[in-house]
């Protein structure tokens, strides 16, 4: 498009600004130190399809919210009756905790499973491939029914030597505790995964960094502590927040140990003997709910403390548009926001 | 260890896989010395900077930087290769600045300078920071202390960058191509700063493309080209009248 540039010929010849004003132009040409550029009046654009959408969408719901309002299947005034039920709000406390040390574990075995599959001992590799392996490829239901089951399999564990008196003894309640079960059992699947999620962190990292901090005399400890994982952090703090709120969810599945002492066990127990199963699932899931809500804040708060440095503060603009998108939007999962970082020089 | 020079190599080699990146450099720089290697690239340079400070481990001959052999220990006639500890605590004596200044990102400049100060050395942070603070001012960055490198052009990230480097007070300073990923407007204020710490006494080895800073302020100018010290000298030498036809060759390329 050379129109500006036209313009410009035109107003340089004195006899041509005649012919220019006779063509239907939006903007005269003029110079544009003279006076700012004249603002755009024009009719917008319409959608009036998705307006129809939207409306359609909106009166789905409204007939939807309606009717269930009014259906006694829901048991309104059971979900009010149980919704801050003892029995529930404890388990709620049980599946938080649950998902709490789940994670913790989780963590600390991935981080082990992420530093073996990047070392350069051979062996190393290859055992934390396998786990990984293993414990993703198969269902974490499949594995919560093993574990219950595993007391079976060893009625005793014991550390040490074969044939010798054994060092450590794990107490038989260990594994009959289906509390501590459950906790072992997500945490050794969750595991893998966080491992992945280390690993990509710490691949983040440019290696200029680790070879300027060992430069300076830093040992590989130290290196790590406060040069590479401080910033393999924003790359891994998103999507571990997406993992604790999925664990949250996954927590559920320790039916298969059998537990029943998390939210969603409970609720079906007191629905088992009341008979209104509905009202109940209600309930669990407005409290599985709140947890997924309040989780979704803090990442946001985390994410933001661990992005200082990065180009997305120079500007000022910038911060308003990315980060806060997940929080606005509670219900849908975060998206993963790692993404934003990943392309570095 | 006053009479030994600071770095002295004899035979260095080094290799990667079946690629000879270093095949036998010899040479001595004494202390306050500041020899400048240039070459084209891929003639072993850097590896050989990088050798220096045991970033990359010698596979012959002898490498040692003030008397004490780099990344080895001996022990009657038989070489142990130090451990990592060991061979931190060697790097303390050897500043390095990078191509890509390599400053911490998540860091300020501040917080830059005073980590090693403070992890290695275990100073206070009161005392690194204000040690820190003479190293800006002496770098011309006293009000960027506060600045994450990010905010900082290339020519100030490189300048913290050495400053980061001077912190740990060291022997010998490495500089490999400082100055090849700055615009041409920011090359002028990092090779001030050099020039500035050359006047200083510090000894210095720079792998540079700057044949103008290489006259001015080397003491030795080395020419290096497939893993061999090529050419030695007193710059002006060397710069007006190669020996060497593959010196002549390269030097008609850059000049």
């Amino acid at each position: 498009m050379s129109e500006p540039e036209s313009d410009r010929m035109i107003e340089a010849e004195p006899g041509g600004n005649r012919e220019s004003g006779r063509k239907p132009r939006a903007g005269r040409g003029r110079d544009a130190d003279d006076a700012p550029p004249e603002a755009i009046v024009a009719i917008p654009l319409r959608h009036p399809w998705r307006n129809v959408v939207a409306v359609l969408l909106v009166l789905g719901l409204a007939v939807f919210v309606l009717d269930a309002a009014q259906r006694s299947d829901y048991g309104w005034s059971d979900v009010g009756k149980y919704i801050f039920d003892r029995r529930i709000s404890q388990a709620a406390w049980v599946t938080l905790w649950l998902t709490i040390y789940a994670m913790i574990g989780a963590i600390v075995i991935g981080l082990l499973l992420a530093i073996m599959r990047l070392s350069p001992n051979p062996v190393l590799k290859s055992i934390a491939w396998l786990y990984i392996w293993i414990f993703r490829g198969t269902p974490v239901y499949v594995q919560l029914v093993f574990w219950g089951i595993v007391s079976l399999i060893y009625p005793v564990f014991t550390l040490g030597i074969p044939f010798m008196e054994p060092w450590v003894t794990v107490p038989n309640e260990v594994f009959t505790n289906l509390f501590i079960t459950a906790v072992i059992g997500l945490a050794l699947n969750e595991a893998a995964y966080m491992s992945e999620i280390v690993r990509a962190g710490l691949l983040s990292v440019d290696e200029g960094q680790e070879e300027a901090s060992t430069a300076l005399a830093m040992s590989w400890g130290q290196t790590m502590r406060y040069v590479v994982v401080p910033q393999a952090m924003k790359i891994i703090i998103p999507p571990t927040g997406n993992e604790v709120i999925s664990m949250l969810k996954t927590t559920s599945l320790v039916a298969a140990i059998p537990l029943s002492i998390d939210l969603y066990g409970v609720s079906r127990g007191i629905s088992a003997v009341t008979f209104t199963p509905v009202p109940l699932l209600i309930v669990a899931s407005l409290w599985y709910l709140l947890f997924t809500s309040v989780l979704m804040v803090g990442q946001h708060f985390i994410e933001k403390r661990f992005s200082r440095g990065t180009g997305r503060l120079k500007t000022g603009k910038e911060p308003a548009t990315p980060a806060p998108a997940p929080t606005a939007v509670p219900g849908t999962p975060a998206p993963p926001l790692g993404t934003d970082f990943g392309g570095k020089g | 260890m006053t009479d030994a020079p600071m770095v002295l190599a004899e035979r260095v080699s080094k290799n990667f896989g079946t690629n000879k990146v270093l095949r036998g450099i010899s040479l001595e720089v004494d202390a306050g010395e500041v020899l400048c290697i240039v070459g084209p690239s891929g003639s072993g340079k850097s590896t050989f900077l990088r050798c220096i400070n045991h970033l990359e481990r010698v596979d012959g001959g002898r490498l040692s930087v003030d008397g004490q052999l780099v990344g080895y220990r001996q022990k009657g006639d038989k070489l142990y290769e130090l451990k990592l500890k060991e061979a931190a605590f060697q790097r303390q004596e050897i500043g390095m600045v990078f191509q890509r200044f390599n400053l911490f990102p998540h860091l300020t400049a501040v917080e830059n300078i005073i980590l090693a100060p403070m992890r290695v050395k275990g100073l206070s942070k009161a005392k690194a920071t204000a040690r820190a603070m003479e190293l800006l001012e002496r770098v011309g960055l006293a009000d960027k202390g506060d600045a994450y490198p990010a905010h900082l052009s290339g020519g100030q990230q490189q300048r913290v960058a050495i400053a980061r480097a001077l912190a740990m007070d060291p022997k010998l300073m490495l500089f490999d191509e400082p100055t090849s990923a700055l615009d041409p407007e920011l090359v002028g204020e990092v090779l001030d700063v050099m020039k500035e710490l050359a006047k200083s006494g510090m000894t210095m080895i720079v792998v540079t493309h700057e044949m103008g800073f290489a006259r001015e302020v080397a003491d030795t100018l080395v020419f290096m080209d497939e893993g061999v010290v090529v050419e030695a000298g007193p710059p002006r030498q060397i710069l007006s009248d190669p020996q060497h036809d593959r010196t002549k060759a390269f030097l008609s390329k850059v000049l």
